[in-house]
């Protein structure tokens, strides 16, 4: 019998072990105290929910699990004592480790982030018998799922969401997409499939939300009269200081942990001929517009020149992207992980806007800011926003 | 509609007594031989510690010196929550409620709590409120009461502790609760005036009664 983490209320979403009353291999009896969990302010003593031998606790006492995963399993009285679920029984699925490529080296424009490493694909192999059970049913191949649990465990909900996502059609009979004789069939660039790793792998981690907010750029536009700074410098500009003022938003999450990044790289999404990359405005918030623009000018220069090198595309903590200039009235980004937000920038032109009773001509944009709603709030990403956009209406000439 | 809880003022008492009292309770509200309970109780100075990692000793500031010298105990305690302070002048209330069968939340249970001592606090024309992610109810950005419960098999103990005329200056002994960037404050220290204890007792088992009826 599975022993459960209770859901202690509608909101309550996790919680804690806090002591373990009973010991594996100590017998309980139905409603006996078995363990004590915390929420918040609360400390609940949780009852067995039957009676057996404890003979496996899964969650450790400081360990923070959601509600609803297995804590621990309780044994009929005469049953052996079961051994901790071991490596050797895993089931190694029809495709087996291959699929996952390795890719150590890292292409002249590779994102970071992405390949697994040998040490995720040991614990990963830690499952439930449940989970094994389960993707069995489902023909999944274990080691193919990214676990969100304790130590990356695969859980049931990931063996679940990995089904849901339709990734299982390549685990049994791949059949090959229909194509007639004299279509064109490549293989993917180096480039591309980190891309698409990147890009499968963020909506399967974040819970990504788009808020939208117009800015209007005429006040910007006046400035840079004459000037050849870009649009794009101001918004980085203006993002920078905002990610001081919201630092929940120039943060990435560890596991259980949220880690708030002192420093504010910007990373900026560069398109290129054959995919797009992202090379770093490092510490935006201390440089001026008029330095940041030249960093991006010379940062996109050298990527489209393929000379980028990789200190220049890691280490980013937020990105904007700017499909505008293809004429886009807005985006929908994707996350760049393990940040937690990424700002789209529309098209930049006149629009017709309503100014007291009139209707006049100015130059807006539309702004889209994709966030990670398991840390960030709709508030919160509005109030970012409605900064950003105060800061670009209101531009302070000083700060040029 | 629930029937009114059996209030038990009982003034002065010692913190492990009130413990050893509450626990006896529990089993007695398990067994049914009682009905829910609302204890209301003042304690000598004390500070307590939650069970969460260490409790909250790394929030106590004071040296053990200095907290016997000021007559201060240290008790471990089974309640949720970091340390607190307890002491002359603050109404501590501890609820005995089944929350079963219609009750069993523990985010409700806390908002419930929060709810009655804000009731009181606007008695007294005070606006108090919530801070998301911070339990406890606050006035102007200072704590006046201080919540953390217990819940074995949705039954309720510890509770909330209001500050009415405590000496704030014992709370420098601790961060209350681990939050260390906010104050602490009391009934008196916002009116201006000395508060009456019983008063503010009796105003608290009208609201508790009306939020948990």
């Amino acid at each position: 019998m599975d022993v459960v983490m209770p859901q202690m209320g509608e909101s309550v979403a996790e919680g804690t072990i806090v002591r373990w009353i009973k010991k594996v291999g100590d017998k309980v009896d139905r409603d006996e105290p078995l363990f004590e969990i915390s929420t918040d302010k609360v400390d609940a003593e949780i009852p067995s929910p039957g009676a057996g031998v404890l003979s496996e606790i899964r969650a450790q006492e400081g360990e923070t699990v959601p509600v609803n995963s297995i804590v621990a399993v309780i044994g009929s009285a005469n049953e052996v004592v079961a051994a901790p679920s071991s490596t050797s029984s895993i089931p190694s699925g029809p495709s087996g480790a291959p699929n996952t490529t390795r890719l150590h080296s890292r292409g002249p424009g590779a994102l970071p982030g992405g390949a697994s490493t040998a040490a995720e694909s040991i614990t990963r192999e830690r499952t439930s018998p449940l989970v094994r059970q389960l993707a069995k049913e489902h023909d999944v191949d274990i080691s193919q799922v990214r676990g969100t649990g304790i130590g990356g465990r695969v859980t049931k909900d990931d063996v679940l969401a990995f089904v849901a996502s339709g990734k299982t059609d390549g685990q049994k009979g791949r059949e090959a997409p229909a194509h007639s004789a004299d279509d064109r069939v490549e293989k993917m660039s180096v480039m591309r499939k980190k891309i698409a790793e990147h890009m499968v792998a963020s909506r399967r981690t974040s819970a990504h939300v788009h808020t939208v907010f117009e800015v209007d750029f005429s006040r910007v536009a006046a400035i840079r009269e004459g000037r050849k700074i870009s649009y794009l410098s101001f918004i980085i500009k203006a993002v920078a200081d905002a990610l001081k003022a919201f630092p929940i938003l120039n943060a990435s999450v560890d596991g259980d942990t949220i880690v708030y990044h002192t420093q504010i790289h910007v990373g900026v999404a560069v398109a290129l001929e054959s995919g797009l990359i992202v090379p770093v405005v490092r510490h935006a918030d201390q440089q001026d517009v008029t330095a940041i623009g030249q960093c991006v000018t010379e940062l996109a220069a050298r990527a489209r020149s393929k000379q980028l090198s990789p200190e220049e595309v890691a280490g980013g903590t937020f990105t904007v992207t700017n499909p505008g200039p293809f004429g886009a009235l807005l985006g929908t980004p994707i996350i760049n992980q393990p940040q937690v937000a990424i700002l789209g920038v529309g098209s930049i032109e006149k629009r017709p806007v309503v100014v007291g009773d009139a209707v006049v001509p100015r130059i807006t944009a539309v702004l889209t800011l994709g966030f990670d709603h398991r840390i960030i709030d709709g508030a919160v990403a509005d109030q970012f926003m409605a900064l950003v956009k105060r800061a670009l209406e209101n531009w302070d000439e000083t700060r040029t | 509609m629930r029937p009114a809880p059996d209030v038990r003022r009982l003034g002065v008492i010692a913190y492990p007594d009130a413990l050893a009292l509450q626990k006896q309770l529990v089993d007695d509200r398990r067994e049914g031989r009682v009905g829910d309970v609302l204890l209301l109780v003042e304690h000598p100075h004390v500070l307590t510690l939650g069970v969460r990692g260490d409790g909250g000793r790394s929030h106590i500031l004071a040296t053990d010196e200095t907290l016997t010298s000021r007559g201060v105990a240290v008790y471990e305690t089974g309640r949720g929550g970091d340390i607190t302070y307890h002491g002359p002048g603050q109404v501590v209330g501890y609820p005995i409620i089944d929350l079963k069968p219609d009750r069993c939340d523990v985010h409700r249970y806390i908002r419930d709590l929060e709810e009655v001592l804000i009731r009181v606090a606007a008695d007294y024309g005070l606006v108090a409120e919530r801070v998301q992610g911070l339990t406890g109810v606050w006035v102007r950005g200072e704590k006046l009461a201080a919540i953390g419960v217990r819940i074995a098999r949705w039954i309720t103990s510890h509770g909330f502790a209001l500050n009415v005329t405590t000496d704030l200056n014992y709370f420098n002994l601790i961060v209350p609760c681990g939050i260390a960037d906010r104050g602490v404050t009391s009934l008196s220290h916002l009116l201006g005036r000395e508060v009456n204890r019983a008063e503010v007792e009796d105003r608290l088992i009208q609201r508790f009664t009306e939020v948990f009826s």
